[in-house]
């Protein structure tokens, strides 16, 4: 396993990320699902090509599926930007975690770290505070090509879907996460590594429920990241 | 429509921002203990956080209960079981798509 710096060989980084995208294809389908979803309940709210510009440049489910509530609810722009800006907050956290990982100059880092999604994040994660760079973007291509594909089908199909809650798409989201959960879980070395790790996971979930009725979107997902300062205390 | 393209245009600035900060202030580090500590926990923290958030979550904020807890359920086992992913997605809607129906 390459250490966290220095330069991965480019025949060594290209494998990885093709290990990326055989990991990340399992998502495909249930992304390119949530996609059409997005494109059915877009178009009705704003029109044909801005549902599939979002999805190529914001890529992002949550953020997307929040601005579209307010925008659909009639809400101003500035409410629907808040909206998913709070949920993207959570990339930031995540971008903190994964940059000591990352290889070379600050633009390509920057660069790489645009891979980062809540799966790609998940799936690069070792379970020891170390992210793979090339697991990152390879993961990060199928749900990329998948949500996009999903936008236009969704925004070319528009209502003759039906209710996305009549075939449960609503549960998508939930049912991925908790995999990429469980999947993280046995990352974490076995004994007090992984007590803390489940430990984190139950405090992150209550922080969110608690905080939920209270605060807008997005808030309770960023504030969990704070159970993460659990860390510092060393054995 | 106007709403739109602005909203689209802040996001997409505004999430490169976020995605860049991190990697452009730490890039290529050693972690010390303690910082590797917190950071391993980044992971479990905030994807308990999505699983809650995307069961519970209303269509305007709030916490609003319906089929998607049926669908959770059902992921729970498919995830113990070791289904493949695709599996436990595809039970999970299938289950939230039972339960919306009968509610």
């Amino acid at each position: 396993m390459e250490s966290s710096t220095g330069k991965i060989p480019a025949r060594r980084e290209s494998s990885r990320i093709r290990d990326g995208i055989r990991v990340a294809l399992p998502l495909a389908i249930p992304t390119l699902l949530l996609g059409v979803a997005f494109g059915v309940l877009a178009k009705p709210v704003m029109g044909s090509l801005p549902p599939v510009v979002m999805s190529v440049l914001v890529f992002s489910g949550a953020a997307q599926f929040a601005a579209l509530s307010i925008l659909a609810a009639g809400g101003a722009a500035l409410s629907a930007i808040a909206a998913g800006l709070l949920m993207n907050s959570r990339w930031l956290a995540m971008g903190f975690a994964v940059g000591p990982s990352l290889p070379g100059g600050r633009l390509a880092r920057a660069a790489r770290g645009q891979a980062i999604v809540d799966a790609s994040f998940a799936l690069s994660s070792r379970g020891d505070g170390s992210f793979d760079p090339g697991l990152l973007v390879g993961a990060t291509v199928p749900q990329v090509m998948s949500w996009i594909a999903g936008t236009v089908v969704g925004v070319l199909a528009g209502s003759s879907i039906g209710d996305p809650e009549a075939i449960g798409l609503n549960a998508v989201f939930p049912a991925f996460y908790l995999a990429l959960l469980a999947g993280e879980l046995e990352r974490h070395e076995a004994g007090r590594q992984r007590r803390l790790a489940r430990l984190g996971a139950v405090g992150g979930a209550a922080i969110t429920i608690s905080l939920m009725p209270l605060a807008p979107t997005g808030v309770p997902v960023i504030a969990a990241a704070a159970v993460a300062l659990i860390g510092l205390r060393q054995p | 429509v106007t709403a739109a393209w602005l909203t689209i245009a802040v996001l997409f600035f505004a999430t490169a921002a976020f995605k860049s900060a991190g990697p452009i202030a730490l890039g290529g580090r050693e972690l010390s203990g303690a910082a590797a500590g917190v950071i391993r926990l980044v992971a479990p923290a905030l994807l308990a956080a999505l699983v809650v958030y995307e069961t519970l979550t209303g269509d305007t904020g709030g916490v609003e209960p319906d089929a998607r807890l049926a669908g959770l359920a059902v992921a729970a086992v498919g995830v113990l079981r070791r289904l493949p992913l695709i599996a436990t997605v595809a039970l999970a809607a299938a289950a939230a798509a039972a339960a919306h129906a009968l509610a």
